[in-house]
């Protein structure tokens, strides 16, 4: 792997994993759109490596949240982790069977809609 | 009976994770703050350990169908650390309102770079999995 591949790399990591302690999305967000724009990945390619790279620092983050600042409620986490699970091999599964521009279009249509819900006060 | 729609709202945010690779947090976090009352930086941090969880089980589905590029992905995440620390003393210290606006911009940005993408003419080379996208020059 070449020293710029690597750099570039790290600079999606270290932006995906200060996005994902400030918003707590797990960095999703972040390295999708990035590992298609500067990384010529396929959509459905994008969204296989963005979930691996997201268990590292989604822990990461939530170990310290939890361990410096005690904000994680493990109780509710774990409640509501089973339904998650269930959905996400049914979107993966789903994911297969549409065309890969829909998967941006989707995308981009959800980050506008989280966009207007967090500028509403 | 908010509880229940919580745990359907975390489904569909499943369901969105496994679709378009995020982990589910935008709609762990807002089902946490408006049907369970938690405040934003309790949600956000308990969405994380949701998060990894989901992550494990959907790079597990996206692996079987050839859609993971391990080695990109562990270089991304084991590089992370250093801006998860900055990301959460900031989270920490920064008004929620602030917050929510920083996040705002990103979207808004993602979504334009993605809709650029979407309506473009030519359909863009795909990537092989487990394989450099990148030209890789030997030796360098």
């Amino acid at each position: 792997m070449d020293k710029r591949r690597i750099w570039s790399l790290a600079a999606v990591g270290t932006v995906a994993g200060a996005f994902s302690g400030l918003f707590g999305v797990g960095g999703g967000t972040v390295i999708v759109p990035m590992l298609i724009a500067f990384f010529a990945y396929g959509e459905r390619l994008a969204t296989g490596t963005s979930l691996a790279a997201i268990i590292v620092i989604a822990l990461l983050a939530a170990g310290m949240q939890g361990g410096i600042y005690g904000n994680v409620d493990v109780e509710t986490g774990m409640i509501l982790v089973g339904p998650a699970i269930v959905g996400v091999v049914f979107g993966t599964a789903l994911q297969q069977r549409i065309p890969e521009k829909a998967v941006s279009l989707l995308f981009a249509i959800l980050l506008v809609g989280v966009a207007i819900y967090m500028v509403i006060p | 009976m908010d509880l229940a729609i919580a745990a359907l709202l975390c489904m569909v945010g499943g369901i969105v994770a496994g679709l378009i690779g995020v982990g589910g947090g935008i709609i762990f976090v807002p089902a946490m703050t408006i049907l369970l009352s938690k405040g934003q930086v309790e949600a956000e941090s308990t969405s994380l350990l949701m998060i990894a969880l989901v992550s494990v089980v959907g790079t597990w589905r996206q692996r079987s169908y050839g859609n993971v590029n391990l080695r990109d992905a562990a270089m991304i995440g084991l590089l992370s650390p250093v801006g998860v620390l900055v990301g959460v003393v900031i989270a920490n210290a920064v008004p929620e309102r602030a917050l929510k606006l920083g996040f705002a911009a990103l979207a808004l940005y993602m979504a334009w770079r993605l809709l650029k993408r979407v309506f473009k003419e030519e359909p863009p080379a795909p990537a092989p999995a487990d394989g450099p996208p990148m030209v890789d020059v030997p030796g360098s």
